[in-house]
């Protein structure tokens, strides 16, 4: 059975090319256009993996991530940042609402699919 | 698996459009005193939002603007710097370059280099705190030195110089000459640099810049390959830090400890160092030792284990010769800080082992740490159940498609409608009673062709806010060069036009707009003297009115000048008289030629403009109108059709033909009396309809049509009015009203005057659909005739 990412991201273009990609190489993916979307979605299901952007208007990622983690289902799915910012300080608040790793934009697709499969298989 | 990213192209490019689109509306609306921070994070957060794209779909040149771009903004919207009018008009411009940029990947455009260049330097040197006519001095002079902002330093640099100026030592592999360019080009956007190529084919790049080595990565990542790059950060100006002391090859041997690592893991974290240089690995003592010679550095090494191992229990040592030898005491190198484990471009806050591919459901939990994945079996049956219901669709709400397709759809509804319409004459002559079920049916499909007509007709039906929002900038700029103060407001944004006319009329509004800020509205000093608010008011409204689509240009300035107008119409030649009603005098701006500005602006007043406004509005089959009043303003009003591919219309006879007349233009229609029909002296007859004398314009006439019907008692005057001018037209008969689809005449045939196109009737012959504001005109030479007896 395929396994379902829910991958928030405020840029159409780039959630697109997460979803295709990631369609692509098996996985099924949820789309969600901001945080409170993403929220939302996972709330409808409970998804494998979450790809959150940082930067969104509504709910930011690290407010989605905190929320997830508020969450009895989702205190275990792995949670990945996609953010253009990996400075130290982004990295360590991300840690600190819960994220399990992060991914820096731009990336490519090839990358992006070896370390959603490195997480989830 | 190799995906090709120009399928997303067109997402990003729509989506580009539309973020410039907003952040230009939110920068044109900031207070520079008293910014709103949301606003100032929206802006931000476009410029971030079109970098990821850009950078991810491989344009570089969005990219690095909006890199700069960014970084001022992200300092102004945590108030490191206070917002100024030079910084929006510098972000305005940025917003145009990127437009240009943008409109050169999508159509191959040009783009000025030196206009992006420019913009740069000016964005750069704001963040400098410099003020941009420094930074064109700046850059005449010698290559921005400094770079644009300081960013928090790479994972733990060791003893960085005071100035936060660190030199790197770039080492890029196989790299053409034209990349070796553009790269230095690149990474010149981030310090000063220089290149130098390498006897083994590869390039070195010295860097000095305050960005972080993640900056450097994420630059150079546009060009060449991530895993070709190695980076030394250097002691301020010296030989790369791990090479002082290095044996002769310049690769310095490092043994890392490792406690207890999976074999999986060990293979991992080996094939993860090979990047860095040769290595081999041993066990002992519960250990798995590395053994590395490499140029790189201690933290390289770190960041790439941490990818696997926690940091914690790592340990790094200087290598004697020989690999895996006894590591000897060195100074503890183990840096906590961090923390991380950091893969090329990602990384894992802990470590996470994937799940088994197969979903066993008594598979062994994963490693027990917090955020590793949930057991398999725990969130399965959740998940499985969704699935099947629902396989992941894209999440959309709206579909883009080519405007050819709608114009078939548009064109097939209208023979939709054409035969529906023959049907229905068909069965018009059918005995009601027999046949009332298919009548029945008829209704039914009568509505039902409506409902869809207009369905597919809203289809191509945009709100006016994609011409308005155009315009907050242009008032903008305009004021500011003229030296006036404005107030700029539209309403009625939301009304919604017609695709094709929403495109055409852009140009015509543009000019209006522009009339009205150059002639319109005065300089501050005179508004003053007037007594009026020193800010003008300029307003651009649309609305519905019945079957039309009004959109209006007011603006509180000087009014049109009767007296000016007037002597330049004589001036020029024009038949003018000085009793004319002020409605006529405002027309008379549309002759070719006219201008009564005193002195020409580059703005406008060059006398090419009005004349064209108002045969663009004429083609569009609308109407153009003035309001004016000396000292307290000026109203351009146009009215245009709602769609211009169907029109509803009234059907006439004249003789055996039938002619369609517009129903927005017809005021009323009437049977007149003998006695409303005057004779007036080289004008022909004029009718009498409630208290006004309107000029008969007799169709059989003016088409050279035979009828039987040659006095206007026996037959129907067309009340019409179009350009503010009202005429009786005479016709045969009235036949009905109905909607009719537009063919167009000149494309079949030719441009014929009087007829604006053709239409199939519901018995499927061909009717004119006549052109109001032409036949009017047509009438008022022919009238002088005497037409009939």
């Amino acid at each position: 059975m395929a396994k379902t990412i829910l991958a928030v991201d405020d840029s159409g273009s780039l959630r697109q090319m997460v979803a295709f990609s990631l369609t692509a190489a098996g996985y099924q993916v949820v789309q969600a256009v901001d945080g409170q979307d993403g929220l939302n979605k996972a709330r409808d299901q409970v998804v494998d993996l979450v790809l959150t952007d940082q930067n969104m208007p509504n709910m930011d990622g690290l407010t989605l991530i905190k929320s997830l983690r508020g969450m009895s289902s989702y205190q275990k799915v792995p949670i990945l940042m996609l953010t253009t910012e990996s400075s130290d300080e982004m990295k360590a608040k991300g840690r600190a609402a819960g994220a399990n790793g992060w991914l820096v934009k731009p990336f490519d697709p090839k990358r992006l699919i070896d370390v959603v499969q490195k997480v989830i298989g | 698996m190799s995906i090709d990213m120009s399928q997303f192209y067109q997402a990003f490019f729509d989506e580009a459009e539309e973020l410039l689109a907003e952040a230009e509306h939110l920068l044109l609306a900031l207070d520079l005193d008293n910014p709103d921070s949301e606003d100032l994070n929206a802006i931000f957060r476009a410029a971030h939002s079109i970098k990821g794209g850009a950078a991810t779909f491989g344009m570089t040149d969005m990219a690095e603007i909006t890199h700069v771009l960014e970084n001022l903004l992200d300092k102004i919207r945590k108030n490191e710097m206070a917002l100024t009018g030079e910084h929006v008009d510098t972000f305005l411009e940025a917003k145009d370059v990127l437009n240009s940029q943008l409109e050169g990947h999508r159509s191959g455009a040009d783009v000025d280099r030196d206009v992006q260049e420019e913009v740069k330097r000016k964005l750069k040197a704001l963040s400098e705190g410099k003020p941009v006519s420094a930074a064109a001095e700046m850059a005449s002079a010698a290559p921005a030195s400094a770079p644009a902002a300081p960013k928090p330093a790479a994972a733990a640099a060791p003893a960085a110089p005071v100035d936060k100026m660190r030199h790197y030592h770039i080492d890029v592999k196989a790299l053409s000459e034209k990349d070796t360019a553009n790269l230095e080009g690149e990474l010149g956007l981030l310090g000063e640099v220089s290149s130098k190529r390498l006897d083994n084919g590869h390039v070195a790049f010295s860097l000095k810049t305050e960005d972080s080595e993640d900056d450097i990565i994420s630059i150079c990542a546009f060009i060449v390959e991530p895993e070709d790059i190695k980076i030394n950060l250097q002691s301020d100006g010296a030989a790369p830090a791990a090479a002082a002391g290095a044996p002769a090859d310049g690769k310095h041997r490092f043994n890392i400890e490792v406690p207890e690592l999976s074999d999986k893991d060990a293979e991992n974290l080996k094939s993860e160092l090979a990047l860095l240089g040769d290595v081999s690995i041993s066990k002992a003592g519960g250990k798995t030792i590395f053994a590395l010679a490499t140029e790189d550095t201690r933290d390289s090494i770190e960041s790439i284990c941490s990818f696997v191992v926690d940091l914690d229990t790592l340990v790094i040592k200087d290598a004697v010769d020989t690999p895996a030898a006894a590591p000897a005491p060195a100074a503890d190198v183990a840096v906590a800080a961090s923390g991380f484990i950091e893969g090329d471009g990602f990384g894992f806050f802990e470590p996470i082992t994937p799940p088994p591919p197969a979903p066993v459901v008594e598979a062994e939990p994963p490693k027990p740490v917090e955020a590793a994945p949930a057991p398999v079996a725990e969130k399965k049956p959740a998940a499985v159940k969704k699935e099947v219901e629902k396989p992941a669709a894209a999440e959309t709400t709206s579909i883009r498609v080519g405007v050819e397709k709608v114009d078939q759809l548009i064109n097939l509804v209208g023979e939709l409608v054409i035969t529906q319409a023959m049907l229905e004459e068909r069965i018009s002559k059918l005995d009601p009673v027999t046949h009332e079920d298919l009548l029945n049916s008829l209704g039914q499909l009568t509505r039902n062709t409506r409902d869809l007509q207009e369905s597919v007709m809203s289809i191509r039906m945009m709100p006016m806010d994609y011409v308005f929002s155009r315009f907050p900038r242009m008032v903008r700029d305009l004021a500011t060069r003229l030296g006036k103060k404005v107030e700029f407001v539209t309403s009625g944004a939301a009304t919604e036009l017609d695709k094709g006319l929403i495109e055409r009329i852009v140009d015509p509004l543009t000019h209006l707009v522009r009339n009205s800020i150059d002639h319109g509205i005065e300089v501050p000093d005179i508004r003053h003297q007037s007594g009026k608010n020193e800010t003008g008011r300029l307003s651009l409204s649309a609305s519905n009115r019945g079957g039309n689509i009004v959109i209006e240009v007011t603006d509180d300035g000087a009014g049109l000048n009767r007296e000016r107008i007037l002597s330049k119409a004589k001036q020029n030649g024009l038949p003018v008289s000085d009793t004319m009603p002020d409605s006529d005098v405002w027309q008379l701006i549309f002759a070719p030629g006219f201008s009564t500005a005193e002195q020409v602006t580059d703005v406008s007043g060059r006398g090419v403009g009005m004349d064209v406004v108002k045969r663009n509005v004429s083609a569009m089959g609308g109407v153009i109108d003035i309001r004016s009043a000396l000292g307290y303003g000026t109203t351009m009003s146009i009215s245009l059709p709602l769609t211009l591919a169907i029109l509803d219309g009234m059907s006439v006879s004249l003789g055996d033909n039938m002619y369609v007349v517009p129903l927005n233009l017809i005021v009323e229609t009437m049977q007149p009396q003998a006695t409303d029909i005057k004779t007036v002296t080289g004008a022909g007859f004029m009718v009498h309809v409630r208290g006004e004398y309107l000029p008969i314009i007799p169709l059989y006439s003016l088409f050279n049509q035979p009828t039987q019907i040659t006095n206007p008692v026996d037959g129907v005057l067309v009340i019409i009015e179009a350009e503010g001018k009202k005429a009786a037209l005479f016709v045969d008969g009235l036949v009905g009203q109905q909607q009719v689809v537009i063919k167009s005449l000149e494309t079949n045939y030719r441009k014929v005057p009087g007829i604006s196109g053709a239409t199939i009737m519901g018995d499927g012959s061909v009717a004119l659909i006549l052109d109001v504001p032409t036949i009017i005109k047509m009438g008022q030479n022919n009238n002088s005739e005497g037409v009939y007896q």
